[in-house]
């Protein structure tokens, strides 16, 4: 079975369990987003500190692999300068884009951690858009955030 | 039509098939291939796209390589052979139905049929043409349709209301997957311009009782639209037993090439009708200042149309006469009822759409308790079962039955038994695999 390449170990352990489920107050901007093809939700919300991620906040339905990837973000980007957060989800994209080469996933373990876990399913690409859902959300949401917080304005 | 009706718990009885699947089986070179290291094609996704057989793929070659011309131009032999096999074909598929050849209008597909009739009805309303005003739509109008629609008979529907002015109104559905028609008579009304309904559905299966629909829009006046896209490919269909104004299908779901699709038009009706895309082919007379266009079904027909995919849709109407579609209405029939039966073995599997064989066709849509249909179809994609997974551009019946998606399982002529226990062992696969049994 080439299942095991696909949901591995890790990503079933943050789809049983998530980390940072819920949506939260405060917060500086939320989002909504959806893969039309399959209907999987996410609603997520971002809470800025200056220029750090305070909180990443979500809801959402969807299959394993979009429930998985938006815990495994919360772990990687809370914390995070809103910019260092950006770039890490640009190496997830580059994890994504990698069809399955091993080279690509050993080079951005430190960058990813646990995320490098969904290596296996840049082999499939309908999947792929399920593993990226959360992190386009969370560059939209930052967006937002960002410019709520140039203007001045915050929930 | 069958008897046997299968309820769920009654266990799963394997009776002699209707259609020797083996012998079919050949006639389609993709079954042979194999997927995921290996393992034997299980196709059950002919919902979707169906697969080919080798004679719909010979005829396509031998247009192209024997007559290939643009039909309906040029007096040149090849011309003349190339316009007499596309109109060979589309007498062949009108006589499928029933119906004259001058009510076949060939489009791409289903969804472009019926953006045909919507724009030609507010096209109608600014028609110079009297006649082709007939049918406009404006303010004050209504168009029905179901909630269980495909979006190809949703989205064309509210398009036209929001360009004219005219309100959109809908029938509901009930806890066991049927129409509720309960309201039909407030629905369809005075007002009401035309009903658009389908046949069977894509996702849940129910087929609908258009006798019903059909009689109370006529009573009020109102044109009917017969979605047929997982009928006709299904079960025999008679345009004038039906007594709609309007069939529409695909080819690609019915054994025959992507890109083209049929309009069946009352050619009363269609004659009416404004014209949708204009240009060659279509016309009687072009001045710079105005035209006027050819009748149906020419004026429905613009631009070179897709001869090759005509004729390999009429090689698959011979291949499925040969076979015989009462033949194909019950071999699916036995085997839906086959499949609810396994399907009802399995703890923690729930049937979105009526449980029996009952006024029912072929695609079988579930939930796995606790695993998304999106994990279900990975599971099964891995041992080589090809299902659809999502809302199957539904995405309001998903939504009245309150599940984000299901898994969808749909059975054509070459579908056994052996395909649906490779279904069931997968779904069983499924749950060990995901730690819910």
């Amino acid at each position: 079975m080439q299942l095991e390449s696909m949901y591995q170990e890790i990503i079933l352990d943050h789809y049983k369990n998530p980390h940072g489920r819920g949506l939260r107050d405060p917060f500086d901007a939320e989002v909504h987003h959806v893969n039309p093809t399959c209907g999987d939700e996410v609603t997520l919300r971002v809470k800025l500190d200056g220029e750090t991620v305070a909180d990443v906040s979500y809801e959402g339905m969807g299959c394993s692999i979009s429930q998985a990837s938006v815990s495994a973000m919360y772990d990687l980007v809370v914390g995070k300068r809103v910019t260092e957060a950006l770039e890490t989800g640009e190496h997830f994209m580059t994890l994504m884009q990698a069809k399955g080469d091993p080279a690509v996933a050993e080079k951005l373990e430190d960058e990813l951690e646990d995320a490098v876990a969904f290596a296996g399913v840049s082999k499939y690409p309908a999947r792929i858009k399920c593993a990226l859902m959360s992190w386009m959300a969370l560059k939209d949401a930052s967006a937002r955030a960002l410019s709520a917080h140039q203007t001045g304005g915050s929930n | 039509m069958t008897q046997t009706v299968s309820r769920p718990g009654a266990g799963a009885q394997q009776v002699p098939l209707p259609l020797d699947v083996e012998a079919i089986r050949a006639d389609f070179p993709i079954l042979t291939r194999t997927v995921r290291d290996g393992k034997r094609l299980v196709y059950l996704d002919s919902g979707a796209t169906s697969q080919k057989p080798r004679s719909v793929l010979d005829a396509e070659r031998w247009f192209y390589e024997n007559i290939n011309a643009a039909p309906h131009r040029g007096a040149h032999q090849l011309a003349e052979e190339a316009t007499a096999a596309y109109e060979e074909a589309r007498a062949k598929i009108g006589a499928f139905l029933g119906a004259p050849e001058n009510e076949i209008v060939f489009t791409r597909n289903t969804t472009e049929a019926i953006n045909l009739v919507a724009y030609a009805l507010s096209n109608a309303v600014t028609a110079k043409e009297p006649e082709f005003r007939t049918y406009a739509v404006g303010q004050g109008d209504e168009i029905v349709v179901t909630e269980m629609e495909h979006h190809a008979d949703l989205l064309p529907w509210q398009q036209l209301c929001e360009r004219t002015g005219a309100t959109l109104r809908w029938l509901g559905l009930t806890d066991e997957g049927r129409l509720d028609l309960s309201d039909l008579d407030t629905v369809v009304n005075e007002r009401t311009k035309l009903v658009a309904v389908t046949q069977q559905s894509n996702i849940l299966g129910t087929i609908n009782p258009l006798e019903e629909i059909v009689a109370r829009a006529h009573a009020v006046g109102a044109l009917v639209l017969v979605d047929g896209a997982q009928s006709v490919p299904h079960q025999p269909v008679d345009v004038t037993a039906l007594g709609a104004d309007f069939l529409v299908f695909s080819g690609h779901k019915m054994l025959g090439p992507t890109g083209v699709g049929v309009l069946w038009g009352r050619y009363e009706v269609l004659d009416k009708l404004p014209p949708f895309l204009t240009g060659g082919s279509m016309i009687e007379v072009v001045r710079m200042e105005a035209s006027t266009f050819m009748p149906p079904p020419q004026r429905f027909e613009a631009g070179v149309p897709m001869t090759a995919q005509v004729i390999g849709l009429g090689a698959a109407v011979d291949y499925l006469q040969a076979l015989g579609m009462d033949k194909v209405e019950e071999h699916e029939k036995v085997l839906t009822g086959y499949a609810l039966a396994k399907l009802a073995e399995i703890p923690g599997v729930t049937v979105i759409g009526p449980p029996d064989t009952v006024a029912r066709g072929g695609a079988i849509s579930f939930t796995v308790e606790d695993i998304h249909p999106h994990d279900v179809g990975q599971v099964l994609d891995d041992l080589g079962i090809a299902v659809r997974v999502g809302h199957h551009c539904a995405w309001p019946v998903v939504r009245r039955y309150g599940v984000p998606a299901t898994t969808r399982a749909t059975f054509y002529v070459h579908t056994g038994y052996d395909d649906v226990d490779a279904l069931a062992d997968g779904i069983r696969q499924a749950q060990k695999f995901f730690g819910t049994v």
